[in-house]
């Protein structure tokens, strides 16, 4: 059985580097702030793979199926019998293989922080943000009922919103993280309809209850869900696409990715731990945490689903190959890897083979936490270096970065899907599982893998070749020291090697072990156009010429409208600020000028008009108030002696 | 000679009481209005003194209400000379009219 004393430790280490930190950060541990939350991380870190080895080899399987396990569940918040907010932990392989992810990828970020953001007057501020982070990013994979889930989402939320808009005084950064927290939390709204609607049917807010009433035909609270309906879809169906639609808000998936280019304008190292490894893929996680409901109940929310993820996915490749801003490339680029889980997950059916997808789809996760972490952190030693974000600064940094140049390769390489590297395998489940189930989305990966084999060696080219590098005058302090570079060499032995652990083996939708099988002529095609994709990027970049700029100017209207990120951000400029600002603020404004203001403006003027009347009365002659106050008694009198008797 | 009866006590207490009511509406001294406040207070229990001893001769109830009205006469007295000693030291004045400033 799992420990839950052990299990529970992994996210309040971090909770405690953040209360630690947020209360004596600034006095206590001024200089040590850093070392401070590596440490009590990497205990973390140590404790999270120490569980995985436990529940993956020793006690997780019986019966060659993976079990899950409550190990600890707290009543938090009871409103009555039988309906109460819990607080448990929830073990089984999926979050088993997330915390793994989590810690392990936030230690990097911790450790390259310790020189990235060196010298900064907020320090200590940095690293609490970090801690709470990283606990309430546990604390989401770790939940055991959709409403702990639910506040954990709004934590990563914020940590995500405060740590964008860690530069304040930047107007951009504000600006920045402001767009993020509305932009998901207006997500978060369909989120938290969907918690209801999905737990009115059920009954119950905790997931394994809750699958196994909506799962199972023919029980009370599965007809429930199926037989009511709204605008002519079921119950179950709205819950389920409205769950949804949080995950794709957090996901960045489209239309709702607009927040996510320019959460950019966070530190470089918050930008690869929450918006590229972990939090963006949150989404991801709660499709699959719900997912028999999606795959058995409600198949069509998965077409949504899938249909959601492939657009994304091809999408945010178009417009990655046109950007300039080299963090915004990865941002893009990251939008469409996750595009890419949340198709698998489309496609996906439950249980066995069929399941392929939903395997394949974790599997990227995992390889993609590792590989787009370190493309950030690679890019970050550049921005460090440069001191610019724009790809026309930079250009023949091979020598002046010579790690950072071999482990950027090396996930680009992992990215483009060229074997062996990590990238390879996982995109190769997904694409087999989109081959099997959906024809259509498997030509859109296919395109789009292709893409992303140019995009990735565009930046790769730009950023190390191109033209020799021009010194723009900047203080010489090399690649970024020790600290700098041992995330990078780890996190590339991670994104070389991880392709060759036998994913299905321990992940899989219903627990049970899946073999991958590994087609050698299926490969054939995404590798020849991921390689195609790389001479294209090697032939337009490796060397300054004029043929990207011809090739633009051939493309012109598509290139500047790809420019433009297709012009979805003055599609919401023009929704909220021409269409809702027209027809709904300006109205209510109006009517809150003038009706609502309006009657409270009549009752204080009426009440002054009153006033002004009869204060005459008061005329400060003494007997005139006797002589009101005799024909008043007599009145009185008169009217108990002759009316009232 | 005539025993006095009921109503030739109620005719005093109703002379009483309007010449007090009289007094406190035309005159301007505010002492003299004070007495005449007192002539009002001074019917009232006239009345009640009246009413016990001819319609229940056995009880006290009204000679028990006679007694607090002197004592609150007295001390409302005591509170209106400090309000006319404070006024006349404000106004170098006790009379009526050179009060009317004191309204809003």
């Amino acid at each position: 059985m799992p420990n839950a004393t052990i299990i529970a430790l992994i996210p309040l280490l971090p909770l405690a580097g953040f209360v630690l930190l947020g209360l004596f950060g600034r006095k206590v541990f001024r200089n040590s702030s850093g070392i401070l939350a590596t440490v009590l991380l990497l205990a973390s870190t140590v404790l999270a793979l120490y569980t995985a080895y436990e529940y993956f080899f020793v006690y997780g399987k019986v019966d060659s199926i993976y079990q899950k396990f409550i190990p600890l569940q707290l009543t938090w918040l009871e409103f009555y019998k039988g309906l109460s907010i819990d607080m448990g932990i929830y073990i089984d392989p999926i979050s088993v293989m997330m915390l793994v992810v989590v810690t392990f990828v936030s230690l990097m970020v911790h450790i390259y922080s310790l020189g990235y953001m060196k010298g900064e007057e907020r320090f200590p501020v940095y690293y609490s943000f970090l801690g709470l982070f990283t606990f309430s990013m546990l604390g989401l994979v770790l939940a055991s009922n959709i409403f702990q889930i639910y506040i954990f989402w709004e934590l990563v939320g914020v940590s995500s919103f405060l740590l964008i808009g860690y530069y304040y005084d930047k107007p951009s950064a504000v600006a920045a993280c402001k767009k993020a927290f509305i932009v998901t939390r207006f997500a978060d709204l369909g989120f938290l309809i969907g918690i209801l609607i999905l737990s009115f049917c059920s009954g119950t807010l905790d997931f394994q209850t809750l699958i196994q009433r909506l799962t199972v035909p023919g029980s009370s609270e599965f007809n429930t869900a199926v037989s009511y309906s709204f605008m002519g879809v079921s119950a179950i169906t709205w819950g389920a696409a409205l769950v949804f639609v949080g995950g794709a808000g957090k996901s960045a998936m489209f239309p709702l990715h607009i927040w996510l280019p320019d959460a950019m304008e966070g530190p470089t190292p918050v930008s690869a731990l929450i918006h590229a490894a972990t939090m963006v893929v949150a989404g991801v996680f709660l499709v699959t945490r719900l997912f028999p409901v999606f795959a058995i109940t409600t198949p069509n929310t998965l077409v949504i689903v899938g249909w959601v993820g492939a657009v994304s996915a091809i999408f945010a490749a178009i417009i990655a190959c046109t950007q300039t801003d080299i963090k915004r490339v990865l941002a893009y680029s990251t939008m469409s890897q996750i595009g890419y889980m949340m198709f698998a997950l489309g496609v996906s059916k439950y249980g066995g083979e069929a399941g392929l997808g939903f395997t394949a789809s974790l599997f990227h996760l995992f390889t993609h936490a590792m590989f787009k972490a370190l493309l950030f952190l690679a890019a970050g030693a550049v921005i460090h270096y440069v001191h610019s974000n724009e790809m026309k600064d930079m250009g023949g940094l091979r020598k002046q970065l010579p790690i950072t140049h071999i482990t950027f390769l090396i996930a680009c390489l992992a990215i483009a899907g060229v074997p062996p590297f990590a990238g390879f395998f996982s995109k190769e489940e997904i694409l087999l599982a989109a081959y099997q189930n959906n024809i259509a989305i498997y030509y859109i990966a296919l395109i789009t893998s292709g893409l992303t084999a140019f995009y990735m060696f565009r930046l790769y080219f730009n950023i190390f070749w191109s033209k020799p590098y021009e010194s723009h005058g900047e203080s010489h302090h090399g690649e970024g020291g020790f600290v700098m570079m041992l995330p990078l060499v780890l996190l590339a032995i991670g994104a070389a090697a991880a392709g060759f652990i036998p994913f299905g083996e321990y992940v899989s939708s219903d627990g049970t072990p899946l073999k991958s099988n590994f087609h050698l002529q299926f490969s054939i095609a995404p590798v020849v156009l991921g390689l195609t994709g790389i001479f294209t990027a090697m032939w337009l970049y490796r060397s300054q010429n004029d043929r990207p700029a011809k090739i633009a100017a051939s493309l012109n209207g598509f290139y500047k409208a790809a420019y433009h990120k297709f012009y979805i951000d003055e599609v919401y400029v023009f929704i909220t600020k021409k269409i809702l600002f027209n027809l709904i603020g300006k109205p209510a404004a109006w009517f809150d000028r003038n009706v609502v203001d309006g009657a409270v403006n009549l009752t204080g003027a009426t009440t002054q008009a009153i006033s002004v009347g009869i204060k005459k009365i008061q005329s400060g002659k003494v007997q005139q108030y006797a002589i009101y106050f005799l024909a008043g008694v007599i009145v009185l009198a008169a009217l108990f002696i002759y009316v009232w008797k | 000679m005539m025993e006095p009866g009921l109503y030739h006590i109620l005719f005093i207490s109703a002379a009483l009481f309007f010449i007090g009511v009289y007094g406190f509406l035309t005159r301007r001294n505010l002492i003299t209005m004070l007495m005449s406040i007192e002539l009002i207070l001074n019917s009232v229990n006239l009345n009640f003194i009246a009413f016990n001893k001819y319609l229940w001769p056995g009880k006290m109830d009204g000679l028990f209400f006679v007694v607090f009205i002197i004592a609150i006469a007295a001390a409302e007295a005591a509170v209106a000379i400090a309000i006319i000693i404070n006024l006349y030291r404000s106004h170098h004045s006790i009379d009526v009219v050179n009060d009317e400033d004191l309204k809003y």
